[in-house]
């Protein structure tokens, strides 16, 4: 829990990651697979707004009137009007006197300077001379007839502007022969094609991502439970030296917190890194293929948002760190004055927590609104970094429209261009985060997973047998110490024979457990030897060692699961004869009848099962056991007097015939001692039986006397 | 919720309303860019129009865009001001209410719960105002509007967008049905895992004495791999998520141009173009609501949380404080240091049976009383009375001849030095840890607390740490002995120069030796004062002026060591399972 401050940041970013994708390799293949599928989905949504733009253009073509047979049309109808030939009206037969005088009086009144009403004065001719000077034509096998070149003329003719919608708007109301000739040409059929293909295209992509999450999915989760159980392992082949400096709270942290950060990153910032790299490439490359010129007002004005806002974000780093400290200040007074409450209150602290309270609260408050105001504003600023990128296209594209450099379906793909190359730049920023948590978390974890393990016992030559084994033990000229500043056992020699008791006393702190820990050869010892029924312990395996001893400590280890689980623990083959012998043995047998559902109730670590009942829980474990040798810590505080005496009484059962050592606590286990190993301040002070020390007047009778005073 | 929300004052309602207003004008912005983008597409589209214009629309259109930045802006500043100084007000009201519970109150609640109620339960209401103060207001003032806007242009891309929405919301409520309630059983198997781990570590030493590895290690692996199928399932759902976002967005756009180019086909020659800036306005509209409803569902994800963590904090400023302050300040007396009860008797409100039955007893000035017995059996439960920890059901307590429920808390507390079962220590140093609270006269001195450090037999280890009197002490006190935090609580009493000790059974860390000279120092020290201790071991009572045996809550017997011995069958009991008859005999 210590390390957390320094969590966030790797100590070596590079080596961390290098490490990570060595220990992926069995997952190589899929990883691979799954990095091609994000590829391709990525490169298929570079495609699509090319697509996309054809799209628009095809639409597009079908808004503007075929000007080119607009122009055909009224140059004919022009030429016509230009050039009427008076004669051929004149001597025509199908026109009557009156007509003709009609024709001619139009005609004489030509007037260059009333070129319009000229015009309007011959649509009003009759129908018969106005189809000898405007013969119907075809244009594309649509016949245009002359009813219809009379109504476009009339149409045209009140023509104020040339502005375009005006001239649309004329267009509609003429004739449906012209209407046919000069409609837009809109290729539906190509529309169809193209959609189609989009779709199909959008569709893979889709399906590309989705079995890239899976495949990543599924990666990272049998990573993660490969790594837990790496760990699981690892926890049991360390020396117990790394659990006396390392805290409970450090290890658990890296089979959880670790693990998942681990697991969630691999599951989003490994695909999101890499198929937004091939999107920012991919896109940058299109844009300068499609248009160079759009291209670089596309990248220009996109980064100019994202110099800025990468300005605030670091500067606004501080902030968050500074709002995790507060935060994590906070939590912990919190926590302090809660669980202290009853001495808070009983010594007045309220003001004085209050007042801490408040100075701290006041911090978060500060730190908070700020990291959360820059947390906030990320999102404006990408949407207006998008819109600018916006409007930079579209006045560039104009220009260059208006130029006929390019058309509009060019304006469109670049319009989804910005959006492809500003949002892959903000997820690479935020899978480098993640990436940056990930190294520290995998950091975490190996450093864990190489932590140099117990010997790997090669020089083990002898087994002995559980049930041939006397219980004689000797330590010979015995030499310790935890670390090579301080010995704490020097050259220590003693017998025990079988079935003796073998007392350890002391003030707390001694180091009563240092003999515990050399008996069961949890630390190896630095000199002289120990030997069991004359076999050195060294010649024997840690696994042969505990077989032999039956261990029953102090605190009290239940796990969660039922009362039988914990009293059969690992072993096989045990009987329920022998565990209602057991029970009765240790008295256990009537609290577990009061429970509900006996044998088969859940005990957790907090439940309403007492002290006492569970260190008779832990003896009726050992017991079960059966083994030469045992170690037992008698203490027995915090037990109620009657469950003391079904404890004492269970403990004395254990200890019959068994070669016993004892941290003892009551003063009939130590007179009654074979041996007592009198310990002070690591040290074996002392040795004896229990007169021999009385008489010599040292440290144990200063000890055993000094409880009957006052 | 909304009560909580009572805690905003006038001040912040203004903000509200202001930051509301500002949300409106900026999803009026909002919107009207796809306006200008459309007119800048017919512009661009059609020939002839001029350069200058395209220049002018494209400004507006950037000014709207710099309009919304600013209010959003505005508008964050404001929401996380808002949420900052709301989270901060409600924390502050929660702290002092825990202050002010009593003890029962707190043990139903549970420390670990009212801590997290105090600081995650806080964390995530805040998120909910600051995220919703933007979202919630957002974004249905955003799909209301834009819908109207799209509304009136067209049925059949109206159809298209309803049909999307429609896919949209049935993705995520078909996802969070299916993986809501798997979430909850991937947090129970983390902490399955967990539990699993920390047995293995904190019984490295079981596990090894008995071979147990591999069992361990099986049991571990079964867990992990239930956890990681859990996990599979949920985040394989998950991956549908993204994919499918994807689909109907581009769908949606791609469905918008295949049913305008046909509508655009049949249409008139004007309307074409009219109809062409439409299409590009509405699939801009579209995607407005689609994303407007995209967060909608994530506040939907989000209020429930929120809902419970505001009802747990609710309840606990809701909740009656049941230790009334009485209000007596300053007694003149010439019973100072007695500690008197009269027929006591104390059950739990909610409990049937009684915890204590008609206790009474007196100490005197300067005198020593002990309380001996079985767990359950009371003594804690009587002297938790004296502090008003909790109060009597029936029969007073007296301190200095007034009833401990007329006293001010503070001056009564002042009277006291209370030591409990289990040593608690701050974080900050030796001396800060002695010199703990306030008993109403002034600071306490270097030499005081020396002193009591002496009294308490903490000299020799403190002189002997890094800085001394100065020397760090962690939370909790985790890097000192149980045994050294012990004395360090002792010394804490003492330095508090109190009329009454209470002991809670605070010798138990202790051995032997140390007990016995920190006893006798004590008493030389503390002549004056009444001293009340609850043990389990004879030999720190046996030299007590009166001992009082409880059993299940009754008082049976009292008396000195000797006269016990030979009237009380309970406390021979209690005496002979620790001390041999001969040690008895030896006295």
């Amino acid at each position: 829990m210590n390390r957390r401050g320094g969590t966030d940041k790797s100590k070596n970013f590079g080596q961390s990651i290098k490490r990570l994708f060595s220990e992926l390799r069995s997952f190589r293949i899929l990883i691979v697979i799954a990095l091609v599928f994000a590829v391709s989905g990525s490169v298929l949504s570079i495609v699509a707004p090319n697509k996309l733009s054809k799209l628009t253009d095809t639409i597009s073509s079908g808004l503007v009137v075929n000007q080119e047979k607009f122009e055909s049309i009224s140059n004919t109808i022009n030429r016509k009007l230009a050039n009427i030939d008076v004669n051929a009206v004149l001597n025509s037969y199908k026109l009557d006197e009156l007509e003709k005088q009609e024709f001619l009086n139009t005609m004489l009144s030509v007037d260059t300077n009333k070129s319009e009403e000229f015009i309007k004065n011959l649509m009003d001719l009759s129908e018969n001379t106005l189809n000898i000077i405007l013969p119907k034509f075809s244009i594309e096998n649509e016949e245009i007839s002359t009813q219809d070149q009379v109504k476009f003329i009339r149409i045209f003719s009140t023509l104020e502007n040339h502005d375009v919608s005006q001239v649309y708007k004329k267009i509609d109301e003429c004739p449906k022969s012209i209407r046919n000739i000069v409609k837009p040409f809109m290729d539906l059929d190509k529309v169809k094609k193209i959609s189609i293909f989009l779709g199909l295209l959008y569709l893979t992509s889709a399906l590309l991502n989705f079995f890239e999450g899976i495949i990543m999915t599924v990666v990272s989760n049998n990573f993660a439970r490969k790594l837990r159980n790496r760990i699981s392992v690892k926890i049991n082949k360390l020396p117990l030296s790394y659990f006396d400096k390392n805290q409970t709270g450090d290890v658990l942290s890296r089979v959880t917190n670790d693990v998942d950060t681990i697991a969630q990153s691999m599951n989003q910032s490994l695909a999101s890194l890499v198929s937004a790299t091939t999107l920012l490439v991919g896109t940058v490359l299109m844009m300068f293929i499609t248009n160079y010129l759009m291209a670089i007002t596309a990248i220009v004005a996109s980064l100019i948002g994202f110099v800025f806002m990468f300005m605030i974000l670091s500067k606004s780093q501080k902030y968050f760190r500074a709002r995790q400290e507060e935060l994590g200040r906070l939590n912990s007074h919190i926590e302090e004055v809660y669980s202290g409450l009853l001495v808070v209150k009983a010594y007045n602290g309220k003001e004085e927590a209050n007042s801490k309270f408040d100075e701290i609260n006041k911090k978060v408050f500060d730190a908070n609104r700020k990291s959360q105001f820059l947390a906030g504003i990320m999102q404006p600023m990408m949407m207006f970094i998008g819109n600018f990128g916006y409007v930079a296209v579209c006045v560039v594209g104009a220009l260059l429209t208006v130029n006929g450099s390019i058309t509009f379906g060019v304006i469109v793909a670049f319009i989804t261009y910005v959006r492809l190359f500003t949002s892959p730049l903000a997820e690479i920023a935020q899978a480098m985060n993640s990436m940056q948590s990930t190294a520290a978390a995998s950091e975490r974890v190996f450093e864990f997973l190489d932590e140099q393990e117990m010997d790997t016992e090669e020089n083990v030559v002898k087994v002995l047998d559980k049930n041939k084994v006397k219980g004689n033990i000797e330590f010979d000229h015995v030499r310790f110490s935890y670390d090579e500043s301080r010995i704490i056992i020097n050259d220590f020699s003693a017998k025990a024979t079988q079935g003796q008791k073998i007392a350890i006393v002391g003030p707390t702190g001694a180091g009563k457990t240092t003999m515990v820990n050399l008996l069961m050869k949890f630390y190896e010892i630095n000199s002289g030897d120990i030997k069991i029924d004359g076999v050195s312990t060294k010649e024997l395996s840690r696994e042969n060692i505990h077989n032999l001893f039956t261990m029953v400590l102090q605190d009290t280890w239940l796990f969660n699961g039922t009362v039988r689980e914990n009293i059969i623990y690992n072993r096989v083959n045990v009987t329920e004869e022998k565990i209602k012998e057991v029970c009765d043995t240790v008295g256990l047998t009537h609290f577990i009848k009061t429970l509900p559902q006996g044998f088969d109730t859940d005990i957790s670590q907090s439940d309403s099962v007492s002290a006492g009942q569970r260190q008779l829980l832990t003896i009726a474990r050992g017991m079960i056991e059966d083994a030469p040798f045992l170690i037992l810590d008698e203490a027995t505080s915090n037990v109620d007097t009657r469950t003391e005496e079904l404890v004492q009484h269970a403990m004395d059962k254990l200890m019959e015939g068994r070669t016993s050592f004892i941290i003892a606590h009551r003063l009939s286990t130590i007179k009654n001692a074979d041996l007592i190993l009198v310990m002070k301040d690591g040290n074996i002070v002392e040795t004896g039986s229990h007169d021999e020390l009385m008489e010599k007047k040292g440290f144990y009778a200063e000890l055993y006397n000094s409880q009957f005073e006052l | 919720m909304f009560k909580l929300f009572r805690n905003f004052n006038r001040k912040d309602i203004f903000f509200i309303i202001f930051a509301i207003l500002l949300i409106v004008g900026q999803v009026w912005l909002d919107l009207r860019l796809p306006d200008y983008m459309s007119k800048i597409t017919v512009l661009v589209q059609t020939e002839g129009s001029s350069m200058k214009e395209i220049l002018l629309n494209g400004g507006y259109m950037l000014l709207c865009a710099l309009g919304s930045l600013i209010s959003a802006i505005i508008v964050g500043f404001t929401a996380s001001n808002i949420s900052a100084s709301f989270s901060m007000k409600v924390r502050k009201k929660l702290f002092s209410k825990v202050g002010d519970l009593g003890i029962h109150e707190v043990k139903q609640f549970s420390t670990s719960s009212l801590i997290t109620r105090t600081t995650n339960d806080i964390t995530q209401i805040q998120m909910l105002i600051s995220m919703g103060l933007q979202l919630i207001i957002k974004a249905p003032i955003t799909a209301v509007w834009a819908i109207t806007k799209i509304l009136n242009k067209n049925w059949q891309w109206s159809a298209v967008v309803a049909v999307a929405v429609l896919i949209l919301l049935s993705t995520i409520i078909t996802l969070m049905i299916l993986v809501l309630p798997r979430f909850k059983k991937v947090q129970k198997l983390i902490d399955k895992i967990n539990n699993i781990t920390r047995e293995n570590v904190t019984g490295i030493r079981v596990v090894r004495a008995f071979n147990a590895e591999k069992y361990q290690e099986n049991k571990f692996g079964k867990c992990n791999d239930e956890l990681t199928n859990m996990q599979l399932f949920n985040q394989k759902a998950f991956s549908v998520m993204s994919p499918v976002m994807y689909l109907i967005m581009y769908f949606l756009t791609l469905a918008i141009y295949f049913i305008g180019a046909h509508i655009i086909d049949v249409a008139t020659m004007s309307d074409k173009l009219v109809l062409f800036g439409d299409m590009v306005v509405f699939s801009s509209y579209a995607m407005q609501v689609i994303m407007s409803f995209l967060m909608l569902a994530m506040i939907f994800m989000m209020i429930p949380r929120a809902q419970v963590s505001a009802e747990r904090i609710n309840e606990v400023i809701e909740s009656e404080i049941s230790i009334k302050d009485g209000d007596i300040q300053n007694v003149e007396t010439d019973l100072v240091g007695t500690v008197e009860f009269k027929d006591v008797s104390f059950k739990y409100p909610d409990a049937e049976e009684c915890l204590l039955k008609n206790i009474s007893f007196k100490a005197n000035r300067g005198e020593t009383i002990a309380f001996i017995g079985s767990t359950g059996s009371g003594k804690s439960t009587l002297i938790n009375l004296i502090p008003r920890f909790y109060d009597v059901t029936e029969g007073e307590v007296l301190i200095d001849g007034i009833n401990v429920k007329d006293y001010k808390q503070d001056i009564l507390h002042n009277k006291i030095g209370y030591v409990p079962q289990k040593a608690v220590m701050f974080d900050g140093t030796v001396k800060s840890n002695v010199a703990y609270g306030d008993n109403g006269k002034g600071e306490k001195s270097d030499k005081i607390i020396k002193e009591a450090i002496k009294v308490a037999q903490g000299q020799e280890f403190v002189e002997k740490m890094d800085g001394t009197y100065n020397a760090h002490i962690a939370q909790g006190g985790t890097n000192v002995s149980g045994g050294q935090k012990q004395r360090l609580s002792i010394a804490r009493a003492i330095a508090r120069d109190p009329e009454i000790y209470i002991f809670d059974d605070s010798f138990s860390a202790l051995d032997y030796k140390t007990d016995a000279i920190l006893r006798k120092e004590l008493k030389k020290y503390t002549k004056n004062a009444t001293s009340l201790i609850v043990a389990q071991r004879i030999g720190t009572i046996m030299n007590a002026d009166k001992i009082m045996v409880l059993d299940s809550g009754k008082c049976v017997g009292i008396g000195t060591h000797k006269e016990l011995l030979k009237n009380c069958d309970v406390y021979k009991q209690i005496a002979l399972s620790q001390l041999s008859e001969e040690e008895l005999n030896n006295e």
